[in-house]
């Protein structure tokens, strides 16, 4: 999986257009400070980097996944990301529709995990991604009072990847969150055990297939409150556009 | 799952055999296993913390958490942007305005609107306030957690005065709900500026009986100096943050370091920190940010700019796709939110990033070999609460 990665993506990733809904078209001024640490993670990990973004004062990088642990390394020692802030994951299955007059609909989509469902299309975010499972995590310097969001994506069957507990002490509870709640695997984690659930849970909550059980049998209320005003359909219309485009 | 957690699983088991089984033959203690909590007046809600002791020292703790959890994140991901306030509000309950900032102000970095300069300075202010009410019961409380009633009176009767004048300016004394995308629900109410500042007064007079009554006390002294040293690297790699990480020695204030829409650039004010990294500065260190926080607010109600208190933003709020992470520094620490939209009136992921989360993941590093006294010390000097750690 990787190597197949690896053959096509190192290249056009960082202009892949896919990722960047949020690309800003007006080129604002260059970040220099995250441009350095792009350039100096890049130089590191070379072909590792599937993917990276640098907008809006924050900076985003993908990594393959099994430069996870390397990556981490990385920053700490040669970009001094000190602090260890948040480790978590992401599930990029589409989300049931907030319109809808029912929440989770089970017919509407199989959602059953068995992966490859050619009619599911992921529409990932800022630094691309390309399969269904992300782990994301949040580096510090508090010296310099830079941070960075590290990405690497996970596979859909076997989402395992590599503990960050030999690199950052703090990565312990938040691996084992992310164990309970999205079902990764984080390989030399002394002791993935559950954090907040019983121990007997089965699932894994945050996944998106997770049914959120008191929506499921009652709509949310507040989703209802269309307030039936004259005038509102072409108010709603404008406003709209405008949040679109900018 | 893991044939590691399996093994680590019956090193423990039988670590804690061997402790339990252990007799000290000089002291003729033997070994035991200690549940402090779900229910004990030292953790502020429901945390347990298993210790393994040999006589009286710990030699092994594992803090239980999830007797709290709400899975905000799940249910934010069914939820408009305006509702999730009221979500958040119950994070970190004694400081509740605190929570819906940073949150509001991811929505508004992805919608690019700025609410306008009042709304801003308002912002500050009652975040401060939140503060305030916040870091003020920590102060009484932590003198109960060591046999001392007296200060958590005080603290009670004049966090008093603060949750009175959030409640006027907001309608509510915990869960004010107050902050909007674009600006705030209402203006400040006629005669709250005198009020504040008033009560300004009053919080620093409180500020300086704590430092008469406690940090000036030998017994106090003696409880806490050198207790639960955390080293400045440890403390980083664990991901502590607020004043736990600045009585380690470490320079940094969010408010201070970063560009922030909000007012704290405008006025003078200034970092604690403290060397020590025990439990002693790590007290020290909230007192007096607490007394920083009464001069930021005056100041702030000094230079309050008129003008209106909401930007423009369109009645139904869509958030345009991006991913946005905004952090600010909190009550308990760095508090952030990391908003993954997809075009939606809700968010398709919000992951909360809670101080006290990180706080306690720290205990148990920090627990083992300490004594049973001194366990309740720490933890009341980490300074948790319970909806910050379960979410």
């Amino acid at each position: 999986m990787s190597s197949a990665d690896s053959g096509t993506e190192p290249q056009p990733a960082p202009a892949e257009p896919a990722g960047g809904a949020a690309a800003e078209p007006e080129a604002p001024p260059v970040d220099e400070v995250r441009q350095a640490l792009l350039d100096s993670l890049k130089a590191e990990l070379g072909d590792s980097i599937l993917g990276a973004e640098i907008a809006g004062g924050d900076i985003w990088v993908r990594v393959d996944r099994g430069a996870w642990v390397d990556a981490a390394r990385v920053a700490k020692t040669k970009l001094g990301m000190e602090q260890f802030c948040f480790l978590s994951g992401m599930d990029w299955l589409p989300n049931n529709d907030l319109s809808a007059e029912k929440v989770w609909d089970p017919e509407a989509e199989p959602t059953n995990g068995d992966g490859t469902g050619a009619t599911r299309t992921y529409e990932t975010g800022v630094a691309g991604g390309d399969t269904r499972f992300q782990v994301f995590a949040r580096l510090f310097n508090p010296t310099t009072s830079v941070g960075i969001t590290l990405k690497a994506d996970l596979d859909e069957q076997d989402p395992r990847v590599g503990s960050w507990i030999s690199v950052y002490r703090g990565a312990d509870w938040h691996e084992r969150e992310a164990w309970e709640m999205y079902g990764f695997t984080f390989d030399g984690h002394p002791d993935l055990r559950h954090i907040y659930l019983p121990a007997e849970f089965e699932g894994h909550p945050l996944r998106k297939d997770f049914p959120l059980l008191a929506r499921e049998v009652k709509p949310w209320p507040g989703l209802v409150d269309k307030e039936p005003i004259p005038g509102e359909d072409e108010e709603e219309e404008t406003p709209a556009e405008g949040g679109d485009g900018g | 799952m893991t044939t590691t957690g399996t093994d680590w699983r019956q090193a423990a088991y039988i670590s804690g055999q061997a402790a339990d089984a252990r007799v000290n033959v000089e002291l003729e203690t033997e070994g035991m296993t200690l549940n402090i909590g779900p229910q004990h007046p030292a953790t502020h809600g429901t945390l347990r913390i298993v210790c393994r002791l040999d006589g009286e020292q710990v030699i092994w703790a594992d803090p239980a958490c999830g007797y709290m959890h709400r899975g905000y994140e799940k249910l934010a991901e069914v939820r408009k942007y305006p509702q999730i306030t009221t979500l958040v509000n119950r994070i970190d309950w004694l400081g509740s305005f605190a929570n819906e900032v940073p949150f509001i102000l991811a929505a508004e970095k992805l919608m690019d609107i700025e609410a306008p300069p009042r709304a801003q300075w308002i912002r500050t202010v009652l975040f401060e306030m939140a503060r305030i009410a916040n870091i003020t019961l920590f102060l009484g409380d932590m003198a109960a957690q060591l046999g001392a009633v007296t200060p958590v009176f005080y603290a009670f009767r004049d966090r008093e005065h603060a949750l009175n004048l959030i409640e006027s300016a907001t309608g509510g004394r915990f869960h004010p709900n107050y902050d909007r995308i674009g600006g705030l629900k209402d203006d400040l109410p006629k005669g709250w500026i005198d009020e504040c500042k008033a009560v300004m007064r009053r919080i620093r007079d409180f500020c300086d009986e704590m430092d008469d009554v406690l940090v000036g006390n030998e017994i106090f002294q003696t409880r806490t100096r050198g207790i639960g040293v955390i080293p400045r690297d440890v403390g980083l790699e664990y991901g502590l943050t607020g004043a736990n990480i600045r009585a380690s020695g470490v320079d940094w204030d969010i408010r201070r370091d970063e560009d922030s829409p909000l007012a704290w650039k405008d006025v003078d004010w200034k970092v604690w920190t403290h060397p020590d990294g025990d439990s002693f500065a790590r007290y020290w260190v909230r007192l007096q940010e607490t007394r920083e926080a009464t001069l930021i607010v005056d100041q702030l109600l000094d230079g309050l700019p008129a003008g209106p208190i909401m930007a423009k933003v369109p009645r139904i709020i869509k958030v345009p796709a991006g991913e946005a992470w905004v952090h600010t520094e909190n009550p308990m620490g760095e508090m952030g939110y990391y908003i993954v939209s997809k075009g939606d009136i809700g968010p398709f992921r919000v992951k909360i990033k809670t101080p006290s989360f990180n706080n306690i993941s720290i205990t148990p590093w920090l627990l083992r070999g300490v004594y049973v006294p001194d366990v309740i010390t720490i933890l009341a000097s980490l300074y948790f609460i319970l909806g910050d750690i379960d979410r």
